[in-house]
C-alpha cells in the first residue's frame, strides 16, 4: 500500500508536468485551430536555453531558468506564430500539421548539432531530500514539482476566468464571429494563447528536465504524453488536459512498477486506443459539431 | 493542357527504358558507358523502395487527406516478415505478400477506431503506434534480434535465376515498383479513386454525395500501409541486414515531407521526393546529422510559398499563360489541377 502511494505521488507530480504542456497546447487549439505537432519539443528546448545561459553565460540558475522562460515566450511564442504559423493562413489545416512536423526534426537535430547528443543533468530547486509521512516516502522535489505545476494552472484558470483579457480569450475560443463583433481584438487573444503555450511549455521542460535529464530527443514521448493528455481529458476543456495528464502520468507510473518496464511508453497507444473506442469526446469533454 | 500531360505516355516509356538501362553495361552493345557500380546500384535500388513507400503516404496524405506518422513502421512490419519468415523457409514471392497484407490488416485495425473521430486523430494513433512497433522490435529478440536485428537476409530467386548480384536485384525492385506504381494509377482512375479525391476536397459534401467517407478513409490509409509493408519486403532483402533503427519515428516523418517537396497529391511526387530524401544524405556526408535540419526547413519553407512541392513548380512553369482572373487565388496544399 505505501508503495502504492509512493507510485501515485510520483505519478501525480509527472502528470501535472504533462498537463502543462496538454493545456497549452489545448488553449492554442481552441483559439486558432491549429495543431502544433511540435508541442514535445517545445517542453523540450527551454531546459536547454537555461543550460546554455549557465554554460555560455555563467548565470546562476534562477536567473537561467528566467532566461529560459523568456527566450521560450519569444521564440516559441512569438516567433512560431510569426514565422511558421501565420504565413499558412487559409491554408486547410493539414499544411500546419507538416510544417510544425518539420518544425519538431528542426528544433530537436539542431539541438543534438548545436548543443549535445547526450543526455545533460539538470539542476532541481528542491534538494532530493526523502520525507517520510509515515510509511510513505515522498522526495521533497516531487512534492516541489506538484506545487509549482498547480501553482501555475490555478494562476492560470485564475487569469481565464477572472480577469476581462481571460474572457475575451475565452469568448475567442468559444465563438470567434461573435467574439469579434462583440469588439474582442481576437488576433491578440490568439497571440495571447501562443505565448501562454509557450510559457506553460518553459516551465513543464524545467521541471521535467531534472527527473528525465535534458536531451534532445525527449520531445518524442513528452509530445506523445501531452497530445494524448488533451484528448483523454478532452480536446476542448482546459480542465480536460489536466485530467488528462495527472491519468497519464499515473497509470505511465504504475505500467512501469506493475506491468513491464520496457513497454513503459506503449501506455500512451492504449489509453488513446481505449479513449477512442468507449469515450471519443474525452473524459470531460462535448461532442463538436461539424460545418461545411 | 500542360506540357507534361501532353507528352505522357512517349515520356513515361522513355523514362522506363532509361531506368533499365542506366545502371547496365553497355559496352557490350558498342556504348561507352560502363554502368553502374554496386553502390550506385544500391542508391537507385533504395530510391525505388522508398518511393513505394511514399506512394503510400501520397495516397493516404494527398488523395484521401489523412495524416500518417507510422510509415516507416509499416516498412518494419514488411522488412521483418519478410526477414523472419525467409529465414524459416518461406519462399520469397509468399513472404512479400504476406508483408504487404499483415501491413494492409494493421491499417485497418489501427485506422477503424482513429477513424471514427476528428480529423486528426489518425495522426495522434500512428504517432502511437509508430513508438509502440519500435519498442516490439527493440524488445522482443527471440523474434526480431532486438537492438543487434536480423543478418544475412537472403536475395530471393526468380525461375531459377539468383537474384544476389546488385544489378540482378534492382531490375526486379524496378519491376515491383513499375507494377506497384500501375497499380496505384488504377486505383486513382477507378471510381473509387476518385471518391478519395472528393472527399479529401469536401469531406461533408462528399458524404452527402453517398461517398461511404469513413470506409474510403480506411482503405486508403490500408491501402498505403501496405505499400509501406511491400516497401520493407524490398528493404530487408536490399541491406541484407535490418535493425530498429530505419523504422523509428523519425523515419516516418521523414516520409511525410518527402511527399511534400515531391508535391502531394501528384502522380510523379513520391517518386521526386524519394530521390530528394535519397540523394540529399548522400551528399551532405561530410556533416552527418545536417540532413534532417535542411529537409526541415525546405519544407517550412515550401509549405507556404510552393504548397504543391516540386511537381507543382515545374507544372506552374510550364503551363501556358493564361490571363489572370480577379478571383484568381493562390495554390493550396494538395490541390489537384485536372
Amino acid at each position: 500500500m505505501a508503495n502504492f502511494l509512493q507510485l501515485l505521488i510520483s505519478g501525480l507530480s509527472t502528470g501535472a508536468i504533462y498537463a502543462l504542456a496538454a493545456i497549452g497546447f489545448t488553449l492554442v487549439w481552441q483559439t486558432s485551430q491549429r495543431i502544433n505537432f511540435a508541442q514535445g519539443e517545445f517542453v523540450m528546448l527551454p531546459a536547454f536555453f537555461a543550460l546554455a545561459g549557465m554554460k555560455w553565460f555563467g548565470l546562476p540558475f534562477s536567473l537561467a531558468a528566467l532566461l529560459a522562460i523568456t527566450v521560450a515566450v519569444f521564440v516559441l511564442g512569438v516567433m512560431f506564430k510569426k514565422v511558421i504559423v501565420d504565413p499558412l493562413d487559409g491554408q486547410p489545416g493539414l499544411a500546419v500539421v507538416i510544417s510544425t512536423l518539420a518544425l519538431a526534426i528542426f528544433l530537436k537535430d539542431g539541438v543534438k548539432d548545436v548543443y549535445s547528443a547526450e543526455a545533460q543533468p539538470f539542476p532541481t530547486v528542491l534538494p532530493d531530500v526523502l520525507l517520510s509521512l509515515g510509511p510513505v516516502k515522498v522526495s521533497l522535489a516531487q512534492v516541489g514539482v506538484l506545487v509549482v505545476a498547480f501553482a501555475s494552472i490555478f494562476l492560470l484558470s485564475w487569469f481565464l476566468s477572472g480577469t476581462r483579457t481571460g474572457r475575451q480569450m475565452q469568448a475567442t475560443a468559444q465563438n470567434p464571429t461573435v467574439a469579434r463583433i462583440l469588439g474582442v481584438p481576437i488576433e491578440r487573444m490568439v497571440m495571447y494563447t501562443f505565448l501562454i503555450n509557450a510559457a506553460l511549455a518553459a516551465m513543464a521542460s524545467l521541471l521535467i528536465s531534472p527527473i528525465y535529464l535534458a536531451k534532445f530527443s525527449n520531445g518524442e514521448a513528452l509530445g506523445l504524453a501531452a497530445f494524448v493528455a488533451a484528448i483523454v481529458g478532452g480536446f476542448n476543456q482546459v480542465r480536460g488536459a489536466i485530467v488528462g495528464g495527472l491519468v497519464i502520468g499515473v497509470v505511465d507510473n504504475m505500467a512501469a512498477a506493475y506491468v513491464s518496464t520496457s513497454y513503459r511508453q506503449a501506455v500512451p497507444l492504449v489509453l488513446l486506443v481505449l479513449i477512442i473506442l468507449f469515450r471519443p469526446q474525452g473524459l470531460l469533454g462535448r461532442k463538436e459539431e461539424r460545418t461545411v | 493542357m500542360t506540357l507534361l500531360a501532353r507528352f505522357k505516355l512517349p515520356a513515361l516509356l522513355l523514362a522506363i527504358a532509361f531506368l533499365i538501362l542506366f545502371p547496365a553495361d553497355l559496352t557490350g552493345w558498342g556504348l561507352p558507358w560502363p554502368g553502374l557500380r554496386r553502390y550506385g546500384l544500391y542508391i537507385m535500388s533504395l530510391w525505388l523502395v522508398t518511393a513505394i513507400a511514399a506512394m503510400g503516404v501520397n495516397l493516404i496524405m494527398g488523395y484521401a487527406g489523412q495524416e500518417t506518422l507510422a510509415q516507416a513502421a509499416f516498412l518494419g512490419i514488411g522488412a521483418y516478415t519478410v526477414a523472419i519468415a525467409t529465414k524459416a523457409g518461406v519462399p520469397f514471392g509468399f513472404a512479400f505478400l504476406m508483408a504487404g497484407g499483415l501491413a494492409f490488416l494493421v491499417g485497418v485495425l489501427l485506422g477503424f477506431p482513429a477513424l471514427r473521430v476528428q480529423r486528426h486523430y489518425l495522426a495522434f494513433v500512428t504517432l502511437a503506434f509508430s513508438v509502440f512497433v519500435w519498442l516490439v522490435i527493440r524488445n522482443e529478440d527471440w523474434l526480431t534480434g532486438g537492438v543487434s536485428g536480423i543478418q544475412d537476409i537472403a536475395r530471393p530467386t526468380l525461375f531459377g535465376i539468383r537474384l544476389r548480384p546488385p544489378l540482378y536485384f534492382y531490375w526486379f525492385v524496378l519491376a515491383l515498383t513499375l507494377a506497384l506504381a500501375g497499380v496505384m494509377l488504377w486505383i486513382l482512375r477507378s471510381p473509387w479513386g476518385r471518391a478519395f479525391t472528393a472527399l479529401r476536397e469536401n469531406p461533408v459534401r462528399a458524404e452527402s454525395l453517398g461517398v461511404d467517407v469513413r470506409g474510403y478513409k480506411l482503405l486508403a490509409f490500408a491501402i498505403g500501409s501496405a505499400y509501406g509493408g511491400f516497401a520493407g519486403a524490398l528493404y530487408a532483402p536490399l541491406l541484407e541486414f535490418i535493425d530498429p533503427a530505419p523504422f523509428a519515428l523519425g523515419p516516418s516523418l521523414m516520409y511525410l515531407l518527402m511527399i511534400l517537396i515531391g508535391g502531394m497529391g501528384s502522380f510523379l511526387g513520391p517518386f521526386i521526393g524519394a530521390a530528394a530524401a535519397v540523394l540529399v544524405p548522400e551528399w551532405l556526408r561530410f556533416s552527418e546529422g545536417l540532413a534532417p535540419i535542411i529537409f526541415a526547413v525546405i519544407v517550412m519553407v515550401m509549405v507556404a510559398f510552393a504548397p504543391n512541392g516540386i511537381v507543382g513548380l515545374f507544372e506552374k512553369l510550364t503551363a501556358p499563360k493564361r490571363r489572370p482572373h480577379a478571383d484568381d487565388k493562390g495554390p493550396t496544399l494538395g490541390e489537384v489541377k485536372s
